[in-house]
């Protein structure tokens, strides 16, 4: 299911009048009315981390000093509300990518966590020597390197399928690499260096056909797209709440109940344990197994109240899919809007251009480095990415050392585009 | 803190830039380091030819921005022809320059650095500094006979 149709883009372009109120209004995000170098901020790197809304901060630091205390432990008051409100957070995650269970949604530090979770405790232990696991040129490091750490432990190979040159994926070399000897398959959902929006029902399906596990890296899709992990068919799927306008140090796996099951916990230590004794120690049931020690209470707190801001309250499934659906559709207008304003400047070049694409626009310009490029968009105010964007091999593919990168979220408004294509223009100047 | 841009991008650096001096292999290289900075992908390598103390021909080669590029075709001019032990006395003037955490210090031997003056702009931006430095480092890993040199 395509997150937009991607023939209407342009007349939605036509449709718009020159907005400068934004989908969430910048107002609710006090750190977008930051002034940088003089100027007003045009933050253009939420595909690093996205800035927080005040809504939510304001309610996390609420819980703090009224509801807080350690989760799932004492039976006093304090503790019992807590645990509630964390709780409520792991049913309101199930909601956003429609688990079929509770107990199927795990709080981690991080999306990075969550893959090294799965790398170590479920691929590691099943992997043979000659075994594969199967990636794409399009992954970040962070779905790279947990992957190789598993393949050398048990002798299994990294191999990863070709994209074409506009950032689509070879789904014809995805196939050809799928073999009996394929074990494990990750890819990205989206790429957060060139924004593809990966076809990842049909990759999943094809990974099965060969009896593969997959695993999706949700980082970049969580805040732009709706995500169904049983129309998938997902094995597993992660997420970054840092991304989604949430706190950091808060990630999600989601893997299939049955799966999570039988696999070893990840770490030892309280929470974890049914009983323990210096002989033996029996494991919690889900989710409790893989959340040892005291979690990031008031980071998954603030995650509900993020997405309540996002969705609004009393939402639920239908309602948090008609809003991220808004919010792609939002975006893909700001982009095109963007790439159209970068495409009139000589000596411009955006990599990525796929038929299914994010918010993220990834450009070079010629004769000025990327750093350069970004030193100055930021003495003009504008925040972009300059560098490899923790993709190496994916830049050795498109043939730089590095590029620029723009992303896009539902606060950034045409003034910023506009902003950032007069900054480009400034930058060729400097260095013409 | 107030600074422009034309302070970071001077005339000298961009002149550099865009006609870099030095660049380019060495034949008869006597020494050899690459430097590279991970976090932004600058590469830089130098090689020299040192005959008695003295280093009869400096190149370097690589890919990075405008302020490690520059940087790295001001240091071969500096040091082509120079003996070892000035150009390590100029090394350490430079880190002054680039890194000292009191601004007089750094300004001390401002007036003996001639085009290199240009890479000031750097103070101002921490992260940019290490673009300027490279080189630096590079140069001093390759004397000390290390084939590699990051600037962390």
């Amino acid at each position: 299911m395509p997150f937009y149709a991607s023939a209407k883009k342009f007349e939605m372009i036509q449709e718009l009048p020159k907005i400068s109120t934004s989908l969430f209004p910048k107002s609710d995000f006090p750190n977008l009315l930051t002034e940088v170098n003089g100027q007003a901020l045009a933050y253009l790197d939420s595909a690093a981390s996205a800035q927080k809304p005040h809504a939510a901060t304001e309610a996390t630091a609420a819980f703090v000093e009224h509801q807080y205390a350690n989760v799932h432990r004492g039976v006093h008051t304090l503790s019992q509300l807590a645990t509630d409100a964390y709780e409520l957070v792991r049913g309101q995650v199930k909601v956003v990518l429609n688990a079929a269970d509770r107990n199927e949604i795990i709080f981690t530090k991080g999306c990075t966590e969550s893959i090294n979770l799965v790398a170590q405790s479920f691929a590691r232990p099943l992997l043979q020597p000659g075994d594969e696991i199967l990636l794409t040129e399009l992954e970040h490091h962070s779905n790279i390197v947990p992957w190789q750490l598993a393949a050398e432990a048990s002798g299994a190979k990294v191999i990863a399928a070709r994209i074409h040159d506009n950032g689509e994926l070879d789904i014809d070399d995805f196939k050809a690499k799928l073999n009996s000897r394929t074990k494990i398959v990750a890819f990205t959902h989206i790429s957060n260096a060139l924004g593809t929006i990966l076809p990842a029902k049909v990759m999943t399906q094809m990974a099965h056909e060969v009896g593969a596990t997959v695993l999706i890296d949700g980082a970049q899709s969580g805040p732009h797209a709706a995500i169904d992990v049983q129309e998938i068919g997902a094995d597993f799927y992660v997420l970054s709440i840092h991304k989604m306008y949430g706190p950091t140090g808060v990630g999600v796996l989601y893997g299939k109940l049955n799966l999570l099951e039988a696999m070893p916990p990840y770490q030892g230590g309280g929470s974890m344990i049914r009983s323990v004794s210096f002989e033996e120690t029996t494991f919690a049931e889900l989710p409790a197994k893989f959340e040892a020690g005291t979690p990031n209470i008031a980071g998954v707190v603030g995650l509900g109240a993020t997405l309540d801001y996002i969705a609004g309250p009393n939402w639920n499934r239908d309602s948090w899919v008609r809003r991220v659906t808004e919010i792609g559709n939002y975006e893909a207008v700001v982009r095109e809007y963007g790439v159209s304003q970068l495409a009139e400047i000589e000596g411009l070049s955006v990599y990525g251009d796929a038929e299914e694409i994010a918010g993220i626009i990834s450009f070079t310009l010629k004769n000025v480095h990327p750093h350069d490029l970004g030193t100055i968009l930021d003495k003009h105010g504008v925040a972009v990415r300059a560098g490899h964007h923790c993709c190496q091999p994916l830049m050795k593919r498109l043939g730089v050392p590095a590029t620029a990168r723009a992303s896009i979220a539902a606060y950034n408004d045409l003034e910023d585009m506009d902003r950032l294509a007069s900054a480009v223009i400034a930058a060729k100047e400097i260095f013409a | 803190m107030s600074w422009d841009l034309r302070d970071l991008y001077q005339e000298t650096i961009l002149d550099h830039q865009k006609h870099p001096r030095g660049k380019g292999a060495l034949e008869n290289a006597t020494h050899t380091a690459t430097g590279y900075n991970p976090l932004c992908g600058d590469k830089v390598t130098i090689q020299l030819a040192v005959n008695d103390g003295k280093i009869d021909e400096i190149r370097f080669d690589g890919e990075g921005c405008a302020i490690c590029m520059s940087s790295a075709s001001m240091m071969t001019v500096s040091l082509q022809g120079q003996p070892v032990s000035d150009a390590e006395e100029l090394f350490q003037r430079i880190q002054k320059f680039l890194t000292a955490n009191d601004e007089s210090a750094a300004m001390e031997d401002i007036d003996t650095l001639g085009d290199l003056a240009a890479l000031g702009g750097v103070r101002r931006l921490p992260v940019r500094i290490k673009c300027a430095n490279l080189p630096w480092h590079t140069f001093k890993s390759a004397i000390q006979g290390e084939q590699s040199a990051k600037t962390e």
